[in-house]
């Protein structure tokens, strides 16, 4: 059993299987807007545009061990720099991301410098302040910002050729964003800038040790992950058509915070199920209950922590976790009763080999897989 | 392993959804937008029938402003019980609530659940100035009338690209108008202070006050805007206060109303006539302040307050607590959120027997050609009417004076429109 787990874990194989499995995704993911409610494609729209939001947050907190509260902010930057580009100087759609997206990363960056010297709660509350501060300062600049009415901008238009309807085009426009966004993600965790951000949450003396410059990748950590959150801003934008600074409360960088931890941590796919997560379960729990959505919202969030600490995306591998440990119960109890036919024979030694043999499937895991579901780690001191 | 594992199971869910996409698509039914014949051909009738109608709305029922969101419930309880009666027309009426929590992104989503999946006839009020603005041109777009939006910004009356949309109450622009008539004719030298809120409601009624007031006597002295997210207007108050205005126009929400009120009552050397605008007129505000201390305080109002016993014999307000009674016995009659709803419910019936073509485009057309219609919620005098050029349906409000432990209606009620002529951009 162990060798046709070996041979079906052989590298080729594997790479073959992604690479099937990545074509059977794509294919899903270009299909859907052509089966679904015009409603339910603005939907799917929404899931991605949060997931490229919560990708930026999860190299910040899930493989960054920082904690931000302020996303919200970033992703409100980037919708009011790509709406006032629309309604001010009329650029069209695609020129916003680029600005949006460096905006982003400049700001990122200046806040990144607190990021430096502060850690844990005392870090989230000053990101949290800028999460606050934004929207009434939104509503002052009213010259620029519409103030409190907002901007109501052109939404993302079909070009005559595609033939295809307005909810269809937005799609495939924020799903080509969010690939390249998501595929951007898991590139930079896999250089060098990655593994020194793994090393920093890990152990910030030991990374230092190692020629880890702590303040470079502490500050970039925190511009990547607001560009992220800009780009998803902007990307909002193009699909809602409609910005005000009420849309952006503190409650916006919660939700989010929310979204990813319930997704799963330092998961490469964590915030696509975070994104779904914030998305549906509003609608779900107000159908349960129409007197307290928030009630249901609430204990569902708890649920879902309580039967999965890691997160959905880290949920399958708990599952077969505790299977495996089942398992493994069952077979010594199936061995125990045949003992005495066995004489001599330790029962235990006779239990061994059904465990090991369910268990091979999971050991590569634990070396090839990145750390899913891995608690973050803010406060080591 | 673990990660091809999961590869595995994305993979077969891929396959099933693929699967499922040959077989049947979603994306057909949508396009059914059912067309009338006859002399309305043409026209939509998506959500109506001869025996039912299908509206949705969109309010607040969680989140900041989750006070507003029961008027949905007197908005249900009415077409529960005009149901009970027959329906309107024959028809009866389903009405969807959807919440937003306040928020424009999600308003959109539910505008667009409501349009696309239950297919409803009209988007009976979207709630706030930013959720309505954020879904009217999604809606105009896809020529689904949203009638009578619960805000009272001007811009739903003078905007002329969204045929599609109306809005129902006095707007802020006419609310200052009749405070402006009322200090024109009784104080002609008044000088009058102003407290807002520095958002498009502040800012709508303020700009309208001062437009009203140009050429008179009564002169704006002094003003003090403050943000929703602030935490108390006293130093506002205490600025204002140094200008000896006569007058103080007070532009509040509820909470702040409070506030503004509570530093007038303590501030004894400052005693100006207090305006407080129908936003924060309810009692739950005056109440905290102590009655004793918010005696004489003016402000206006244009539908019946089914706390006030001097309506306890009026019909409608009967029918409105029986019905609010027996269909939604957790909502408290005496609560004004809920009259609003009725209110507001019973004219789109009005709006809708008015229709010519039991169409969208019908009842597009007749909230826009509405001729004095009376609604019995509404205060005597004050009527609905509309026409080309005027968007406005309601344009009339009484004012009142709070006096012992309730608000008494003073003066005939003021139509702005023949005061002020009709309001424009």
């Amino acid at each position: 059993m162990s060798t046709i787990t070996a041979a079906l874990g052989s590298d080729r194989a594997r790479r073959l299987r992604a690479a099937l499995t990545g074509l059977l995704a794509a294919a899903a993911a270009v299909g859907a807007p052509f089966y679904f409610a015009p409603f339910q494609v603005f939907q799917l729209t929404m899931v991605l545009l949060y997931a490229v939001a919560l990708a930026g947050l999860n190299l910040l907190v899930g493989f960054g061990g920082q904690i931000s509260l302020g996303h919200g902010a970033f992703f409100a930057a980037g919708a009011y720099t790509a709406a006032v580009m629309l309604d001010r100087y009329d650029t069209g759609h695609l020129a916003t991301l680029p600005v949006a997206a460096a905006g982003c990363f400049v700001l990122g960056l200046g806040f990144g410098v607190p990021a430096l010297r502060l850690r844990g709660l005392y870090l989230a509350l000053v990101t949290l302040s800028f999460a606050v501060f934004l929207p009434p300062l939104l509503k002052r600049l009213q010259s620029v910002t519409g103030g409190s009415m907002g901007l109501t901008v052109d939404k993302l238009e079909p070009p005559a050729w595609s033939g295809l309807a307005e909810d269809q085009w937005m799609y495939f426009a924020v799903l080509a964003v969010t690939a390249v966004v998501l595929l951007l993600a898991r590139n930079l965790l896999r250089s060098r800038v990655g593994r020194a951000l793994l090393a920093v949450r890990d152990n910030e003396s030991a990374a230092e040790v190692m020629g880890v410059r702590l303040s470079l990748h502490k500050t970039l950590a925190f511009a990547w992950s607001a560009m992220f959150a800009g780009v998803a801003g902007c990307l909002y934008t193009w699909v809602i058509g409609f910005v005000s600074p009420d849309s952006f409360s503190f409650v916006l960088s919660i939700t989010l915070l929310a979204g990813l931890v319930v997704g799963g941590l330092a998961s490469l796919y964590g915030p696509l199920l975070g994104a779904a997560f914030v998305m549906y379960v509003p609608s779900v729990s107000q159908d349960v209950s129409e007197a307290a959505p928030g009630v249901v919202f609430g204990l569902l969030i708890i649920a879902v922590m309580f039967a999965a600490p890691t997160g959905l995306a880290g949920l399958p591998g708990r599952v077969r976790g505790a299977l495996a440990r089942r398992a493994t119960r069952a077979a010594t109890l199936d061995r125990t009763p045949g003992a005495p036919s066995a004489p001599g024979a330790n029962p235990k030694s006779l239990a061994e080999p059904g465990p090991a043999a369910v268990l091979t499937p999971a050991e590569p895991a634990a070396v090839d897989a990145d750390p899913v579901g891995a608690p973050p780690r803010t406060e080591k001191e | 392993m673990r990660k091809t594992t999961a590869l595995r199971a994305a993979a077969a869910a891929t396959a099933a959804l693929l699967t499922a996409t040959a077989c049947s698509s979603q994306r057909g039914q949508n396009d059914q937008s059912t067309a009338a014949g006859g002399a309305c051909k043409g026209q939509q009738t998506t959500g109506i029938t001869d025996k039912t109608i299908k509206l949705g709305g969109v309010y607040p029922l969680s989140g900041p402003a989750s006070a507003y969101g029961t008027i949905s419930k007197g908005v249900a309880a009415y077409f529960k019980y005009v149901n009970a009666q027959g329906g309107i027309d024959g028809r009866k009426v389903e009405f969807v609530v959807r919440d937003d929590g306040y928020q424009p992104p999600k308003a959109v989503e539910e505008t667009r659940r409501l349009v696309e999946q239950e297919k409803v006839f009209a988007v009976f009020q979207t709630l706030g100035t930013p959720s309505t603005a954020a879904v009217w041109d999604y809606l105009g777009r896809q020529k689904v009338p949203q009638p009578f939006v619960a805000t009272g910004a001007s811009v739903w009356g003078t905007d002329d690209r969204h045929p599609w949309t109306i809005g129902w109450q006095p707007n802020y622009v006419a609310e200052a108008r009749v405070y402006a008539k009322y200090l024109k004719d009784e104080r002609p030298k008044a000088k009058v202070a102003v407290l807002y809120q520095n958002d498009d409601f502040g800012k709508d009624l303020l700009g309208g006050f001062k437009k009203a007031v140009a050429g008179s006597g009564v002169k704006v002295v002094a003003e003090e805007s403050y943000e929703v997210t602030d935490p108390s207007v006293s130093a506002q108050m205490a600025s204002l206060s140094r200008s000896k205005a006569d007058v103080l126009l007070d532009v509040t929400t509820p909470k702040f109303g409070s506030q503004a009120l509570a530093a007038d009552a303590k501030d004894t050397e400052w005693n100006p006539l207090h305006i407080l605008n129908n936003v924060a007129s309810s009692a739950a505000v005056l109440q905290p302040v102590g009655f004793k201390n918010v005696q004489g305080v003016v402000s206006a109002t244009y539908f019946k307050d089914p706390a006030d016993p001097q309506w306890a014999d009026d019909p409608e307000v009967k029918t409105y607590r029986d019905a609010l009674h027996r269909y939604a016995p957790d909502a408290d009659p005496a609560n004004q959120f809920n009259a609003y709803g009725w209110a507001v419910a019973s004219s789109l019936h009005k709006a809708l027997d008015a229709m010519k073509c039991p169409t969208r485009e019908g009842l597009r057309d007749a909230v826009r050609n509405l001729k004095d219609v009376k609604v019995g919620m509404l205060l005597p005098g004050v009527t609905m009417s509309t026409g080309p050029g005027d968007a406005f349906p309601l344009e009339t409000m009484q004012l009142m004076r709070f006096k012992g432990e309730r608000w008494q209606l003073f003066g005939k009620p003021v139509d702005t429109r023949e005061e002020f002529g009709p309001l424009t951009k």
